[in-house]
């Protein structure tokens, strides 16, 4: 931790691949993981005389974030030219957005301990093509073209965040948002979601920013917090020592847990940014932006489960996967009265069990969400215990069987008729005289140890609700 | 404007043109030249004129877009048969430090 | 003169009538090619096999009265700028000797489509840049009226061969003047559509916002058939424009009636050889006896042009050919210790002078601190003179006239070791280019040394229909006599 005298000023800079089946520019598709180089055209290899063309998926993707994290949407944007050579990048330039983007502004919503909303700024989205992937060996480097030209929007923060910690929750706040809003998968091991940091420090109390540094290369939310208190510590024993932070990218090197600068990046860079003469304007027409819809966000979402009845603790872990909110929507619906409650019971409890021992896919879940509001009226009408009921919600989650049929097959339909109770309640208040006595004497508690008894008898399938009645009226 | 040596090295750089001793020295000369040509530009008054940064039909711009629709890929061994270096599934360059 | 070396307009009406068959016409075409090409050096390279199926193909269809195309078998020869797939596309550049692209050009597509017979690859000054065809990196183009003179550039492959007559009809891309300006110096019509008429997917690119696709033929006539061949929109293209494609000939005859045809004093000053301006006034007098009324006008922004063109076009071009590495496709050079040298000395090589000389321009011009006094400037000098047109055209003006070159051509190497008498000869064809507008160039007469000269029309955007009808109206009022090449 840096002295308390020194501010760290930290601002991110995030790289979301847009889920569109296309790539921004030409048609080749996104998939992940074919092999290198299959994924090409004249286009996204730079090949003389290939031509842009703007896919209009990407650009409704952008819409969407922008108008979810509040960005005044541009009217008009365009595309410009960042000139740099480098073997990923096929044309020499990398058609991105620069004087005018296509998202101003907004802000990201970051949920707090607390439970409060902390609002981190955005300077702009912008979109732009990714580069392709260049693989480091002995003999030499080695490119892949695949991820050439895939679409991405860039995400600028305000330098608003004040440590690693802020960092990382901001981050993680951003990622959920994002595959909320159905434009980027958030799978950080693929790349697909990447973040670089602009890391500064200056005097508690100062009001103009200090030297910043760019680091690269961090791509787990672990490194964001290691890469960004490594090079805080750095900059502040540097300054501590007389010395001075020189501006420049650095590289978290995830093995030593330090940052170091970027050979290839020592040389000024000079992007030569200009309007991109291929494209026209990008017009983003009145109706285009109505049209485009954007989902809750997970703070928004949480509140609404918090309204409903659900409890912090269970609404977080729901929130935590907008397919569990999904999921919890649709059983708390098909549930009716108390319905949010109960199903938030069931997603943290089964399902999210369900999931982590692999027998629940979310993407595709083989029940329907009346099926398990089937099982909550079964309970209700005393044909389930509760023990029963979660018992059923298992094996429906897991298969997708009708609840009855489960009910039926592992015999866990429980006795509620009084006739049938009366028997063994007089048999167990005959067995144990004693008990009846220091019951009627004032014991009343043992009014559980009775019931209990009674279960035991009928093999824990006697109605509970329905044994304590009969129990008090022969006891009283 | 005139352009001196230390000027054409760097944009040389930029551009990642490896020049001659004598084809830098001529560079500044010609360059020169050209540039004290191009200074003429600098009396034209452009104030409140906006540049025109596209050249097409503005009319149509709106229109332009393609549909999120995949298309079929080129063949690899087309495309690698192009390269002066490559492995059957990459292309090859010296080893890049980071 | 055998039947199947007709005018591009008049060969299309002896296929119509039966008088002759495309592989007819192919032959012809590759025994004139054979017999005077090694003169004038118009072609880079031939592909004869498949011209040769092709015409067969074309036979057929003519044979069976279901021709593709008015242009159905006609031979056309391209530029070496626009990709064919299997066919080695250089650009004139040694950075590109040997590459083969897996993919055709949209115009490539719609003449192949159009059952058109390609015959081969023209040559061209490197990736476009320059005006005498001597910056090919595989030695230049003559000019078919003196071979000690240039045909002009950068396409004066494509204006030498229709000159020469060894092709009907050819197509060439004009960024600052390089279809209309060797037009004008070897004698035929040359005619830069609208920028934004004829798609560029698949056509290496100079100056992305300056370049555009055009026809060469012999007469009005045959420019108008192939640029029906090749507009249109093309969603490959997004900077091609939608709006319908007109029937190009039908107007063609409509005469110059009523026409006003303005005439700028700022494309009649210092450095115009006096039998230029003299044949260029001697047509416009010819069109007014047509019917056609001279209104003196003025463009006083088209001075700044050339400057202009040379900061916007650069600027383009040092990133256009950013993409000229080595690693990809085309020349690499050999054992580099490090990527850096990779790059440096591939493109060290593989680029000749003009080239290096404008990408260093370009780059300066768009430099940290320069932009704004160069690239945005540049822009902004772009939109007044573009602004100069709309407001002749606003005035009821119809097209423009002018002279297209103002010298007949020049001997080779006569201006190679100075870039910048080489720039002006574009001075009267680059106003078009910055503001996107339509021109073309026709014959209208020869100097006393026998060489070319000829007449510039610009028109409205998008109005090549009413740009044609003028220049048809010229051709025959100026009636240029046939003249035998000194071949
Ligand atoms: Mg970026
Ligand atoms: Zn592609």
């Amino acid at each position: 931790m840096p002295p308390a005298d020194w501010e760290p000023v930290i601002g991110l800079e995030v790289h979301a691949q847009l889920l569109t089946r296309s790539k921004i520019f030409c048609g080749c598709s996104t998939a992940f993981g074919a092999p290198a180089n299959t994924q090409v055209c004249p286009v996204c290899l730079g090949l003389p005389g290939a031509l842009p063309a703007l896919n209009r998926g990407a650009v409704t993707m952008a819409i969407r974030a922008g108008k979810a994290f509040g960005c005044k949407i541009a009217e008009r944007s365009i595309f410009a030219r960042k000139n740099y050579f480098y073997p990923d990048l096929p044309k020499g330039y990398q058609i991105s957005q620069f004087e005018l983007p296509i998202c101003d502004g907004g802000a990201i919503p970051v949920p707090q301990a607390d439970g409060s909303i902390r609002k981190v700024g955005l300077t702009r989205i912008h979109l732009e093509e990714d580069a392709g992937k260049n693989v480091h060996a002995q003999n030499g480097s080695h490119v892949d073209l695949n991820r050439s030209g895939v679409p991405l929007i860039e995400i600028v923060g305000n330098p608003e965040l004040r440590s690693a910690e802020d960092a990382s929750e901001y981050l993680k706040a951003l990622r959920l948002a994002l595959i909320y809003l159905g434009v980027n998968d958030g799978n950080m091991e693929e790349g697909s979601f990447r973040c670089d940091a602009n890391v500064s420090v200056r005097k508690r109390g100062a009001t103009s920013l200090g030297t910043r540094v760019e680091l690269k290369n961090i791509n787990s939310f672990r490194f964001v917090r290691q890469a960004i208190e490594f090079e805080i510590e750095r900059q502040v024993a540097l300054l501590e020592s007389g010395g001075k932070v020189s501006q420049e990218t650095r590289l978290f090197d995830h093995e030593k847990g330090e940052t170091r600068p970027m050979r290839s990046k020592e040389e000024a860079n000079d992007y030569r940014y200009f309007p991109e003469p291929d494209l026209p304007p990008l017009v983003v027409s009145r109706e285009w932006l109505d049209s485009v819809q954007t989902p809750k966000l997970p703070h928004q979402q949480m509140a609404e489960l918090s309204a409903a009845g659900v409890s912090t603790a269970d609404a977080r872990t729901i929130t935590a996967d907008p397919r569990l909110v999904d999921l919890h929507g649709r059983i708390a619906a098909a549930a009716g009265k108390e319905g949010a409650r109960r199903a938030a019971h069931v997603v943290v409890g089964e399902i999210a069990r369900a999931v982590n021992e692999g027998a629940l896919d979310l993407g595709a879940p083989k029940f329907r969400p009346e099926q398990i509001a089937e099982v909550f009226r079964l309970q209700d009408e005393g044909t389930l215990s509760s023990t029963a009921a979660r018992e059923v919600i298992s094996e429906v989650i897991q298969t997708g069987r009708a609840p009855a049929q489960v009910v039926a097959e592992k015999g866990l339909s429980q006795v509620s008729d009084e006739g049938a109770l009366e028997s063994v309640v007089l048999a167990v208040l005959e067995k144990n005289p004693a008990e009846v006595e220091r019951y009627k004497g004032g014991k009343k508690n043992l009014l559980g140890f009775f019931v209990g008894q009674a279960m035991k008898e009928l093999k824990g399938k006697g109605n509970p609700g329905v044994l304590n009645a009969l129990f008090k009226k022969r006891l009283e | 404007m005139s352009i001196d040596r230390g000027t054409v090295r760097h944009v040389a750089r930029l551009a990642r043109l490896a020049l001659s001793p004598e084809e830098e020295e001529k560079t500044v000369r010609e360059l020169g030249r050209v540039l004290d040509y191009i200074e003429r530009l600098s009396g034209v008054d452009v104030s409140a004129v906006e540049p025109l940064t596209f050249a097409g039909d503005a009319a149509e711009a709106k229109e332009s877009m393609r549909p999120d629709e995949p298309r079929p890929s080129l063949p690899r061994e087309e495309v690698l048969e192009q390269a002066p270096e490559h492995d059957g599934s990459t292309y090859l360059v010296p080893r890049i430090i980071e | 003169m055998s039947a199947p070396l007709l005018p591009l307009s008049a060969l299309c009406r002896a296929f119509e009538r039966r008088e002759a068959k495309p592989s007819e016409a192919l032959e012809a075409s590759l025994r004139r090619i054979a017999r005077i090409d090694g003169k004038v050096h118009a072609f880079l390279r031939l592909t004869e096999e498949e011209a040769r199926s092709a015409a067969r193909e074309s036979d057929e269809r003519r044979a069976r009265n279901a021709p593709l195309s008015a242009l159905d078998g006609v031979p056309i020869a391209i530029k070496d700028l626009f990709c064919q797939r299997g066919v080695e596309t250089t650009a004139g550049s040694r950075i590109l000797a040997g590459y083969v692209p897996p993919y055709d050009a949209t115009v490539v597509r719609k003449l192949r489509e159009g059952g058109a017979v390609l015959v081969g690859k023209l040559n061209m000054d490197e990736f476009a840049m320059g005006s005498s065809t001597e910056n090919s990196a595989f030695g230049p183009t003559r000019n078919p009226w003196d071979l000690s003179r240039t045909p002009g550039g950068s396409s004066g492959g494509s204006a030498a061969a229709v000159a020469a007559k060894m092709v009907p009809g050819t197509l060439g891309t004009d960024t600052g003047g390089s279809i209309r300006q060797p037009a004008a110096l070897v004698g035929c019509v040359g005619l830069k559509p609208t920028y934004g008429r004829v798609s560029r997917y698949g056509v290496v690119a100079f100056a992305s916002s300056l370049d555009q696709v055009g026809p060469f033929a012999e007469d009005v006539r045959g420019a108008a058939l192939l640029l029906q061949a090749i507009a249109g929109r093309d969603e490959n293209d997004q900077t091609s424009s939608s709006r319908p494609v007109p029937d190009y000939a039908t107007a063609l005859e409509g005469g110059a009636r009523g026409l006003r045809i303005g005439i700028p004093a700022e494309y009649f000053g210092e450095g115009l050889d006096p039998e230029v301006e003299a044949s260029v006034r001697s047509a416009m007098d010819a069109l007014g006896r047509e019917g056609a009324t001279l209104v003196p006008i003025s463009l006083p922004n088209s001075p700044h042009a050339i400057a202009t063109y040379y900061i916007v076009a650069t600027a383009e071009a040092s990133s256009n050919l950013a993409r000229y590495d080595g690693i990809r496709y085309g020349h690499r050079a050999q054992g580099p210790r490090s990527l850096i040298e990779l790059y440096e000395r591939t493109r060290a090589e593989g680029f000749g002078a003009e080239v290096k000389r404008r990408i260093l321009l370009g780059t300066y011009a768009l430099s940290a601190g320069y932009y704004d006094a160069y690239y945005l400037r540049s822009q902004k000098i772009r939109t007044l003179i573009r602004r100069d047109f709309e407001q002749v055209f606003a005035a009821g003006i119809d097209a423009v006239a002018s002279p297209t070159s103002p010298t007949p051509a020049f001997k080779l190497g006569e201006k190679i070791d100075d870039p910048l008498a080489m720039y002006l000869n574009d001075i009267y064809t680059v106003p078009a280019n910055l503001a996107g507008l339509p021109g073309i160039s026709i014959p209208c007469g020869f100097s006393r040394a026998g060489l070319p000269i000829g007449l510039q029309l610009i028109g409205r955007p998008f109005e090549e229909a009413a740009l044609l009808r003028i220049a048809r109206a010229a051709e025959r009022a100026v009636g240029v006599p046939a003249r035998e090449l000194p071949l």
